[in-house]
């Protein structure tokens, strides 16, 4: 049977990010996670270069791994030349795969941000989209935003966009053509079955909870994006 | 020069890239487009019509799912193959040379091509899907820059064109800049980056050019605070303000006039979390009581060129450009600010509680 290290091991982000810790510590030191939450990339290193399959499963099954943020200063500074933001992806990835992530408050919002961003790439051809942005979701855009919501399309005009717009530019409208190659990426590439395993899995974790299930930013979202 | 600053040019000569001198393929950012929705075709007019290029937009780019990928929602095999697709596009409107505007994905595509060259199966493996999903086959761009590489390369040809310096209009003293280089610029792959990864100069470089002096403060090098998901989820948003303050509060003692980054997810946050901080905390890092200007390097290009500020999105800002232009001494009108298309007045946008604006 295939190990849990055995699947990691193929991946290649594991690969190219995990030589040999030699435990100094660097990367804990300038981590910006490790300065504001529970993660310690140095432990998360030496704990996964024991090559424990119980320790591993605990690792998938955690919060930890899903606490860097991937600005990956740990790369420059690792004088090993290891990348444990390339590790935790990989981490990730199996435990998503595995279906551990639903293990860990911080591995459940997966289906959040599914819903953010993956929705959107496919809907708009961009992990963003102005008309999903307000200052109720995103308090911290201000009230220049609110401003710019209101005169969207006077604006947008003078700046010279392509708001909506089947042509080029900023904010244009994606041709279908080329949002159908998305999907067929999406597809052929596993991303769908992995947005439809969240889903599921959300949905039965939404039952246990008794909180409504439906799409979109129903209550189960709310309580994924806003909750600790 | 000083011995230390000595020292610096030569890292910064070792890290020396290729940027071609014209004809680009140009990829949006998802960020930059939607917050700074002026900026793009500023930099595509500066490009074209000050500078003379050819870089060419393509109604048919899109996202390259970048930061699904940094927040662990879509296999490394999707990205991948959305990467073959760009790279595709390019080929099909016959360019080799692939500019971005986003900082991520130009650590996405740089990560991408290493892959592809240290796993060669992981590259064919891309050509089959990507064929397969769309019908499509790509080239590996002969040169891959960040957008602002091209201003950099550039810069003394602005310089050379340039109304306003980055002086003070009144005094004639050289203005304090910070320079906030996205991560993903250099931190992953440094021999990609102007500079490198620890002397970063694709910004300083402009700060020098253009007239200012920058400010060496201790948390130059730190993050901004996006992290991805821990940004997108409200309830893990503290992690990326609180980033931004600690570089906010690091840069504060030098009081500087400007800040400019090449990352549009940055030069949001510097912006936006000045204004939070501001409501939570009382405290502001501008001078009497305004925030400190954060602007895009083609924002900065624009102005230092004579663009009406208005015309190229500077009111998107949370934090007052003003302090700014009137220290370069710009004329702008105070009307104008707030007119839309066609010279239509606006409504003013309400004011925040505690953070100062115009």
């Amino acid at each position: 049977m295939e190990t849990l290290y055995d699947r990691l091991s193929k991946d290649v982000r594991y690969i190219e990010g995990l030589n040999a810790c030699i435990n100094c510590g660097t990367c804990t030191a300038i981590c910006p996670a490790a300065e504001v939450s529970d993660y310690d990339p140095r432990m998360l290193m030496d704990s996964v270069q024991e090559h424990n399959e119980d320790v591993l499963r605990e690792i998938l099954s955690s919060d930890t791994i899903w606490r860097c943020g991937e600005c990956l200063s740990c790369k420059t500074r690792c004088p090993k030349g290891n990348t444990p933001g390339s590790v935790v992806q990989a981490l990730r990835n199996l435990s998503v795969e595995t279906g551990l992530f639903m293990k860990s408050s911080q591995g459940q919002k997966q289906l959040a941000l599914k819903r953010m961003i993956g929705e959107d790439i496919l809907r708009f051809g961009y992990c963003v989209y102005v008309d999903q942005i307000n200052t109720g979701s995103h308090p911290e855009q201000g009230p220049v935003w609110d401003w710019f919501k209101k005169n969207k399309e006077s604006l947008l005009q003078r700046f010279g966009a392509s708001y909506g717009k089947e042509t080029s530019g900023t904010l244009r409208k994606i041709p279908e053509e080329s949002l159908d190659e998305l999907r067929n990426i999406f597809k052929e590439t596993g991303a769908l079955d992995r947005f439809a395993q969240i889903e599921s899995l959300s949905s039965d974790h939404a039952r246990e909870l008794g909180l409504e299930f439906t799409e979109g930013k129903d209550e189960y979202f709310r309580f994924l994006y806003e909750q600790e | 020069m000083s011995d230390q600053a000595d020292g610096k040019h030569q890292i910064w000569e070792a890290y020396q890239k290729t940027i071609a001198e014209d004809h680009y393929y140009f990829a949006r950012s998802c960020i930059r487009q939607n917050f700074f929705p002026a900026a793009e075709e500023v930099y595509l007019k500066i490009l074209k019509e000050d500078l003379g290029k050819d870089i060419f937009d393509d109604a048919r780019q899109t996202s390259c799912s970048g930061i699904a990928y940094h927040s662990g929602i879509i296999p490394m095999e999707t990205i991948m193959t959305m990467v073959g697709r760009q790279f595709a596009l390019m080929k099909e409107a016959g360019y080799v040379n692939f500019v971005c505007s986003c900082v991520t994905s130009f650590g996405i595509y740089t990560e991408i091509i290493d892959t592809w060259k240290h796993f060669p199966e992981t590259e064919q493996k891309t050509r089959e899907t990507l064929l397969k999903a769309t019908g499509k086959t790509f080239d590996i761009p002969q040169n891959l820059v960040h957008a602002s590489d091209l201003i950099y390369k550039f810069r003394s040809q602005i310089a050379a064109k340039a109304k306003y310096r980055l002086v003070s209009a009144k005094t004639g003293s050289p203005l304090k800049v910070v320079d906030h280089i996205g991560c993903h610029y250099a931190k992953i792959f440094p021999e990609q980056g102007i500079g490198g990864a620890e002397f970063p100069y694709v910004l300083a470089g402009l700060t020098d050019e253009w007239g200012g002096v920058q400010v060496d403060y201790p948390e130059r090098r730190h993050c901004c605070g996006f992290g991805f998901r821990q940004y997108l989820l409200k309830s893990n948003r503290g992690y990326s303000v609180a980033n931004s303050k600690k570089k906010l509060d690091s840069m504060k003692p030098y009081h500087p006039d400007l800040i400019i980054a090449n990352c549009p997810g940055c030069t949001f946050f510097l912006d936006r979390w000045q204004y939070v901080i501001a409501e939570m905390e009382n405290k502001t890092y501008g001078e009497d009581g305004y925030g400190i200007p954060v602007l895009t390097y083609e924002e900065l290009a624009a102005l230092i060129l004579g663009y009406n500020p208005w015309d190229i999105g500077l009111q998107m800002h949370q934090v007052s450009v003003e302090p700014l232009l009137d220290k370069m001494g710009i004329v702008y009108s105070k009307e104008d600010k707030y007119r839309g298309a066609e010279g239509v007045h606006l409504e003013v946008p309400e004011k925040p509680g505690f953070l100062k604006c115009f």
